[in-house]
């Protein structure tokens, strides 16, 4: 009972923060400079009074500012998320057509991090203070430090201009006419140099994090005990320390996770990546204000919906936390 | 001779046609950039939906590159002595890619209704006309309510494309479900857009040329990053980069590569114009001794071949030279620092700071703003340099919050489409950033550019247009920065691509891929 009453609560708490961050961020872009009829009306290089005024009309940007909220906050809670003028169609379709590409290349990304960057900070962490550990480590933080966007062109000009081995950019072989198994692996091919550049810096965070934490663990009282018990070293390494070790690079799984949807858009520019980072910024510039508020709305909801999976994780890591409370 | 020249171009495509030389087939990649917001181009009219649209839509007339109509849907044409009536006769066989036929009732419509509704800048022209009349089904005429000089300059693809009637009429243009899946007359059909990846074109079976067009398809390929753009071509991903579509350092690199041409023509009909805009209002730059001083103060020359890679021209005033009634018997503010000097101690400037607002346009504008500002210190002007995203730019620009602002501007191949705009006092109106943004006002100046736009002869109007330039020039009413350049570069297999004034927007149609 006390469960089902938080999780209800829970529930609630996340509507209403979601409603508040789309009542903020309506107040936030009508607050930039800039207006999408004139941008709109800019590009076609010529504009009249009469042009303004109707775009103007057609977006509603003519009503008051409190009508205009209010409708917006009316469609969001029948889950409507508005139509883009711009772009002559509806939000939920705009941001559908591109989600399945960004989710394909974050959460291939997101797992080749997470499992490298652990399987490397364990490896890491047993071999601590041998050259092996300096070179992982030092690794970990050239890719820590390397601006993502250099390194899309570098891994560009290597893989695809120079050796020739992996496309440049897209999603697919533009016209191919691939189906199936055929086009999986074009898309395979595709995915690989997005989906590392995007994944190594995470997976440098999670390697640094995971072998600072199992060193720090690994000094722990009932290591000891293992020990003492006659234990073997991987034993104790996945069973007591590794368990131990984790929950902080759970919390920062947590934390990239939220990014899934939102958090792609460098990538997903140099790659030509048809996802919703490059919506979502194309739409700003353009003062596209529908779209962008939907794919804000779209990437809070996931960072909200990764909060709550992230506390359900702790619990089945770690049975203790979900005792306490 | 208008007849002569139409005839003798179809006996030409009728003989070139079975001889050919040309090989059908294949497929052609351009890039695209940035993605288009739509491809109605009734509807939108910005560049890159003219890129894609122009190969679907289509103008009652062609122009080459010397601004020279020629036939397009309309094969030939006749215009009365008095300069009033315009007489098209329509290509016969003509189809809508939805196999409508196309008549001179399509003409009426999309002249008369559609695009006086929703094309700002066919309206300015549209109002010189008192009526359109489809005559029979193959025959338009065009009356004007005065002699409009430019008139003959208006039949382009995308300033007056041709809409399908049966598809719009007593429809809400802007919503018809029909914007997506456009339906024009052009040599290529919609097919398929991706959003975000790429736009596919099919041929057109049915197009009324026979034997055109050459290409089975083409891919409008979506890039969004300038590098990345670069290197789809050096990896032979794509086949066209069209005009501005690379950063200019990285023009050289792909043009020494094999195989790769490069031209700079098919921008005629727009030459765009690179100015800034000087504030006529306030500030500094409300002092015409200021603005020659700036005039003079910047080594033009030297910026054209250090930030555009020796791209384009210096211009001589608010005429392009590739513009019709273009002169350059005018005041030449050739670099001379110490005159921008003296002028400026004559004028008593007082250290003022004016800010300079750069195009958000990519990093080789950034460049320019910051090259003016090296200059402008030079010879003791205080420069600041502001920044904007696009929609801020057009914001500053249009509620004119700026001193200095960079632009630039299609002329559309005559004084009266797309320059007077600029310059006239009636065009003086917040809420624009493609009017008289600079607020300059000579009523005695206005008159003559009114005078000329309804002139009839081309002498008259040269000689017009002439005695203007020579005055306006004098005033800087705006700084006059660079007849801007865009090379389009593709590979050398690629023929015909670049046979108009408007270049890769409808280069498609008779380009060919040598095997």
């Amino acid at each position: 009972m006390t469960a089902l009453i938080a999780t209800l609560s829970r529930v609630v708490k996340a509507a209403a923060t979601l409603l508040a961050i789309a009542v903020l961020n309506f107040f936030l872009l009508h607050a930039a400079p800039g207006d999408p009829a004139v941008v709109l009306a800019g590009e076609a290089g010529a504009a009249d009074e009469q042009m303004i005024e109707q775009l103007r009309e057609r977006f509603g940007l003519d009503q008051p500012f409190y009508v205009q909220l209010g409708k917006y906050v009316g469609g969001i809670v029948q889950g409507d998320l508005g139509y883009s003028f711009r772009q002559g169609a509806p939000v939920i379709d705009l941001i559908a057509e591109r989600l399945p590409a960004t989710l394909l290349l974050t959460l291939t990304a997101f797992v080749i991090s997470l499992s490298c960057g652990i399987a490397l900070g364990v490896a890491a962490a047993a071999r601590v203070g041998k050259v092996s550990d300096s070179l992982l480590t030092t690794l970990a933080l050239l890719f820590y430090a390397t601006p993502l966007y250099w390194l899309a062109l570098m891994a560009v000009l290597v893989f695809s201009v120079w050796l020739g081995w992996l496309p440049g950019f897209g999603y697919e072989t533009v016209g191919s006419a691939y189906s199936g198994f055929a086009r999986a692996l074009d898309i395979l091919k595709h995915l690989i140099l997005p989906a590392l550049t995007l994944g190594l810096f995470f997976m440098a965070v999670y390697m640094r994090m995971t072998r600072a934490s199992m060193l720090e663990v690994s000094t722990a009282d009932f290591v000891k005990t293992a020990k003492a018990k006659g234990l073997s070293g991987p034993v104790i390494r996945r069973r007591h320390i590794l368990r131990n070790a984790i929950l902080p690079v759970v919390t920062l799984a947590g934390l990239q996770a939220g990014q899934l949807v939102g958090g792609a858009v460098l990538t997903e520019t140099v790659f030509a990546w048809p996802g919703i980072g490059r919506l979502m910024f194309e739409s700003l510039a353009a003062r596209d204000y529908n779209t962008i508020l939907g794919v804000f709305l779209v990437s809070a909801a996931m960072v909200i919906l990764f909060n709550i999976v992230t506390d359900i994780v702790y619990r089945i890591v770690d049975p203790r936390i979900g005792a306490r409370s | 001779m208008k007849h002569l020249k139409a005839t003798t171009f179809l006996i030409a495509a009728a003989l070139a046609a079975p001889l050919a030389a040309q090989e059908a087939g294949g497929r052609l990649d351009i890039v695209v950039q940035p993605e288009p917001p739509g491809l109605m181009l009734g509807l939108v009219q910005n560049g890159p939906t003219q890129l894609v649209a122009g190969d679907i839509y289509e103008g009652l007339l062609i122009y080459n590159t010397d601004l020279e109509p020629q036939p397009g849907l309309a094969e030939s044409w006749e215009i009365s002595e008095d300069g009033l009536t315009y007489t098209f006769k329509l290509h016969e066989g003509v189809k809508w890619h939805d196999g409508e036929d196309f008549t001179a009732d399509d003409v009426v419509f999309s002249a008369d209704v559609f695009l006086r509704e929703t094309h700002a800048r066919l309206r300015a022209s549209l109002a010189y006309v008192e009526s359109v009349t489809a005559l029979d089904p193959l025959t338009v005429e065009f009356k004007l309510k005065e002699p409009f000089g430019p008139f003959i300059s208006v039949f382009e693809a995308a300033t007056m494309p041709m809409i399908p009637k049966h598809i719009y009429e007593g429809t809400d243009f802007a919503t018809n479900e029909m914007n997506a899946t456009p339906i024009g007359t052009g040599p290529f059909k919609f097919d398929e857009w991706v959003k975000g990846s790429y736009i596919h074109l099919v041929k057109n079976e049915e197009y009324y040329i026979d034997g055109l067009p050459y290409l089975d398809e083409v891919y409008y390929r979506v890039i969004p990053d300038a590098a990345s753009r670069a290197v789809a071509f050096e990896t032979g991903e794509v086949d066209v980069l069209p005009g501005g579509s690379v950063e200019n350092w990285d023009v050289p690199r792909l043009t020494e590569m094999e195989g790769v041409c490069s031209t700079g023509e098919g921008w005629e009909f727009f030459a765009p114009h690179a100015w800034m805009w000087l504030n006529n209002r306030e500030g500094p730059t409300s002092n015409k001794l200021f603005r020659q001083a700036v005039m003079y103060a910047m080594n033009r020359e030297f910026m054209k071949d250090v930030v555009w890679n020796g791209f384009g021209n210096v211009p001589t005033g608010p005429i392009s030279s590739k513009t019709n009634f273009y002169s350059d018997d005018v005041t030449h503010y050739d670099y001379n620092p110490d005159k921008a000097k003296e002028l400026l101690a004559e004028m008593g400037y007082d250290g003022e700071p004016v800010r300079i607002l750069p195009l958000p346009y990519g990093e080789t504008w950034q460049r320019w703003a910051e090259a003016v500002r090296q200059n402008l210190t030079e010879v003791g002007i205080n420069v600041e340099i502001d920044s904007a995203d696009v929609a801020g730019w057009n914001e500053k620009t249009s509620q004119w919050d700026y001193d200095m602002a960079f632009t630039y501007l299609y002329q559309y191949g005559d004084p009266a489409l797309g320059v007077s705009r600029n310059y006239t006092a009636d065009r003086i109106q917040k809420g624009s950033p493609w009017n008289n943004v600079e607020g300059y006002e000579n009523p005695e100046l206005d008159e003559k550019w009114f005078a000329a736009a309804t002139m009839v002869s081309p002498e008259e109007r040269q000689a017009a247009y002439e005695e203007i330039q020579k005055e306006i020039v004098d005033d800087v009413p705006v700084a006059w920065m660079l007849e801007l350049e865009f090379p389009t570069i593709y590979r050398c297999n690629v023929k015909d691509l670049v046979t108009t004034g408007i270049g890769v927007n409808d280069g498609p149609r008779n380009a060919w891929i040598e095997k």
